[in-house]
């Protein structure tokens, strides 16, 4: 009795204040994650608007709609706003408010961190998208930054290296909060072989951030340094090399896209046995291939550079090593099918994005094998072929799996159950737009066109077309999912504690919406 | 019953589909929509390869499709109300670790012994230093003292420039034609030395089964031995800059006594040590 008492004080002491004081001065995990998932939404938009822009110009042959200067900013910002705008603060939004919830946790190990990591974010990006506005333009070397290229920006290069730093920081912040609270709040009797699963795959990226981060940081400031303290870290005639960009930038640069892809597994890992009604396929199996795919990102930056002229050992390692990542990536796809397998299967929006995932996902994979062959690769590199494979992993891969986990946790965040019927609508348009979006791409590369162009010769023209189509389809179509969002955190049919039937998990014990501070006292587990 | 149906179904659907990859295979006509055959040895082991690939990634994509499409359909709630309850199986999370390794072996063989063979750049003929500039390209024939900037046609430049509207259509190889191609003799060993005048560059042209850098400061050396005479496009890969999707790559492969006369037609008219000097920018910037 007393201790309830105790709890409501507690909790009445720690109301948030209300209005715009709140979400400034908030340490409360849910906020925090709610203001990571807006962001991130944003940035969606907003680098989606840019993809537009390419596809509009690719529309047809001798568009001339933007000029090239413009079109490869474009192409640029796209890049690096989608990576570290929409997918990866998405995914620190949904670990803020589910890793918490998941391991019966009263909040986040280290809240004040937690604020200001989120904090930097917006500066970050005001930093960045400003230099659209400013002479010589933004970034527009790709977002692999390449040197010497890199170095001829106008203005907007330093904007671009501190808005890099400032992410940076964030990340490293986010992933010290997120590996602190795992390790020290786990609720009595969670051991780490009870994790769930993306807790798992969170923690395991964590890891991959804190370790590859600040080699970006580091790179870019030696960017830096070239240019305005007349440094030679990358240009030969000074002792340097540009070809010491790219090792850099791909040491970063290779764990990166598995710190975009392991949450999305752990994702894939929830849902999935949701929906089938039946527990996860190889739970031990599946924690050994994240740390294994994790352990071998570190070892296989090499395979972006086959064609930069690197001795054949090099090139022979990096092949072989790359291939052998296939091994652990098919044993997660392999379990989740056997989840799957004579479970008693429901179709609702998260789960079909999570099927969806599964097929796409493989088929990026294929590609990817392709691409670990170096005498093929010296046909693939940097053409469509690539563009189609990235695009399959990241946005029918990951993007998806967030898609998956909006849609998956929703109820739990918001009290109400979302629109299933625009849900599903949103689904079955996305996926199909993404394929005549994604797939010619394929047989462009094949044929010939190397990415980052602002036109093309006329052999190239139909495909371009039907790219362009399924693009401007599949940026409409996220117009149903802000809506299904927001109608559903005004009102919608009220969601159960467990709001699947077949959820297990901890955050399904707590009600649905959350209350603002969940676990005052751990669970227990069985 | 069905179960076993539905097994005997991908299957033969499998069959049909390598029988038909086993026959497409001698029909390699220039396609929109694959690698070229090429006209080098290399491009065509690097077809091969590529289409090893291509159809076992085929062949496993239909196993684990018709899996996951297998389970879609009869696991669903209506179908199967009671869920199954296992959730492991130690031979199977076995056999599905050690195969994909042996199916990787499969193809990491041929690739590795191919890319030994693309390395070995002994006993060649004739040597072509390739230099990229932002945005051209330079081809230099030291046996010859012959040097040859190469920039986008005057046509497709007419089609490229804002405010002429001179329809892409209406031009020949619109992106895909040059001042001055490059012009080498057939079957000869030809080593290229790549490198970069300002940024880097990527020399990429499709149907001589080649890309490479060009890093300034730096050389790479590849080697091409062209089999068929003609003329193979290619173009700049790698962005640098503006003008980066307008810098393209045209080789004219002519057998070796035609390729000699372009020698001395090219000699007689560039005479002295330079050659004329570095191109005006052909963007007009
Ligand atoms: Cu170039």
């Amino acid at each position: 009795m007393s201790s309830e008492v105790l709890a409501h004080e507690h909790a009445a002491e720690h109301a948030p204040p209300r209005g715009f004081m709140r979400w400034i001065t908030t340490t409360n995990h849910k906020d925090i994650g709610t203001m990571y998932l807006v962001l991130s939404l944003i940035m969606f938009f907003v680098g989606g608007a840019m993809a537009m822009v390419i596809r509009a110009q690719l529309f047809r042959p001798d568009m001339q709609l933007v000029t090239p200067l413009f079109f490869n900013q474009m192409a640029t910002m796209h890049g690096l706003i989608m990576i570290f705008g929409a997918v990866m603060p998405a995914f620190v939004g949904l670990a803020n408010w589910m890793i918490p919830m998941m391991i019966g946790a009263p909040d986040m190990a280290l809240p004040r961190l937690n604020n200001w990591s989120f904090w930097i974010l917006p500066f970050a990006f005001t930093l960045l998208l400003i230099t659209l506005f400013l002479p010589g333009g933004g970034p527009q070397g790709g977002w692999t930054m390449y040197v010497p290229f890199n170095l001829q920006l106008g203005y907007g290069f330093p904007f671009m290296i501190f808005a890099i730093h400032l992410m940076g920081i964030s990340s490293v912040m986010g992933a010290i909060n997120i590996i602190a609270t795992i390790l020290n709040m786990r609720a009595p009797g969670m051991t780490l072989m009870k994790m769930p699963l993306f807790v798992w795959a969170w923690l395991i990226t964590a890891y991959l951030l804190i370790a590859v981060m600040p080699v970006l940081a580091g790179g870019v400031t030696m960017q830096l340094l070239d240019r305005y303290f007349g440094t030679h870290f990358f240009s030969v005639a000074g002792g340097g090399s540009p070809i010491l960009w790219e090792h850099v930038f791909w040491f970063f640069g290779h764990p990166e896209v598995y710190i975009m892809i392991l949450p999305a597994f752990g994702i894939i890992s929830e849902i999935i046995p949701t929906f089938s009604r039946k527990p996860i396929f190889g739970y031990r199996s599946m924690v050994y291939a994240l740390a294994s795919i994790a352990f071998l990102s570190f070892i296989v930056w090499g395979h972006h550079m086959f064609v930069v002229g690197m001795p054949v050992a090099a090139d022979l390692f990096f092949m072989f090593s790359t291939m052998l990542i296939a091994v652990p990536t098919g044993i997660k796809i392999f379990n989740w099918v056997a989840t799957m397998w004579k479970g008693s299967l429901t179709f609702e929006t998260p789960m079909l994005f999570a099927v969806a995932f599964i097929v796409l996902f493989t088929i990026g994979g294929f590609s990817g094998v392709m691409l670990a062959l170096v005498p093929a690769d010296f046909q693939y590199n940097n053409s469509y072929f690539v563009v189609a494979h990235f695009h399959y992993v990241l946005v029918t891969g990951a993007v998806f799996a967030i898609m998956a986990a909006v849609y998956y946790w929703l109820p739990k965040w918001t009290g109400h159950m979302y629109n299933e019927f625009w849900g599903k609508t949103h689904f079955w348009l996305s996926a199909i737009a993404a394929n005549v979006l994604y797939f010619p791409m394929h047989f462009l590369g094949l044929a010939g066109m190397p990415r980052r162009i602002p036109d093309y010769p006329l052999q190239f023209a139909n495909l371009n077309m039907v790219v362009s189509i399924g693009g401007f389809v599949f940026g409409l179509s996220q117009l149903i999912f802000v809506a299904v969002i927001f109608s559903c955190v005004r009102a919608g049919k009220k969601a159960e504690a467990r709001a699947w039937e077949g959820a297990r998990g901890l955050e399904w014990t707590l009600p649905s919406p959350v209350p603002y501070h969940s676990f005052s006292t751990p669970p227990e587990i069985a | 019953m069905t179960r076993r149906r539905a097994i005997a179904g991908s299957l033969t659907i499998l069959g049909a589909l390598l029988s038909a990859a086993v026959l497409a295979a001698p029909a390699r006509a220039a396609s929109e929509y694959n690698l070229p055959y090429g006209v080098t040895p290399i491009s065509h082991a690097v077809y091969r390869l590529h289409m090893l690939a291509f159809w076992m990634m085929c062949g496993i994509g239909l196993i684990v499709f018709g899996l996951i499409f297998y389970s879609v359909i009869f696991h669903r709630r209506s179908r199967h109300p009671v869920p199954a309850k296992f959730h492991e199986n130690t031979v199977f999370e076995i056999v599905w670790t050690i195969l994909p390794f042996f199916i990787l072996v499969i193809l990491a063989v041929p690739a590795a012994r191919l890319l030994l063979r693309m390395e070995n750049l002994r006993h060649s003929q004739l040597t072509v230093r390739i230099t990229g500039y932002q945005w051209l390209w330079r081809y230099t024939y030291p046996r010859y003292g012959i040097n040859v900037y190469s920039r986008l046609s005057n046509s497709s430049l007419a089609a490229v420039q804002y405010g002429r509207h001179l329809s892409p259509y209406a031009v020949p190889h619109y992106l895909r034609s040059v001042s001055h191609p490059m012009v080498v003799p057939t079957g000869e060993k030809i080593r290229l030395l790549v490198t970069g005048g300002d940024v880097i560059h990527a020399w990429w042209v499709p149907a001589l089964g080649l890309q490479i850098d060009a890093n300034p400061g730096l050389i790479n050396a590849m080697w091409i031995k062209i089999l068929k005479p003609g003329v193979y496009r290619g173009a700049c890969n790698q962005i640098c800059g503006w003008g980066h999707g307008y810098m393209p790559i045209v080789v004219v492969a002519k057998p070796p006594q035609q390729f000699l006369e372009w020698v001395r037609h090219w000699r007689a008219m560039h005479r002295g040590p330079g050659q004329g000097d570095f191109p005006p920018h052909p963007l007009g910037l």
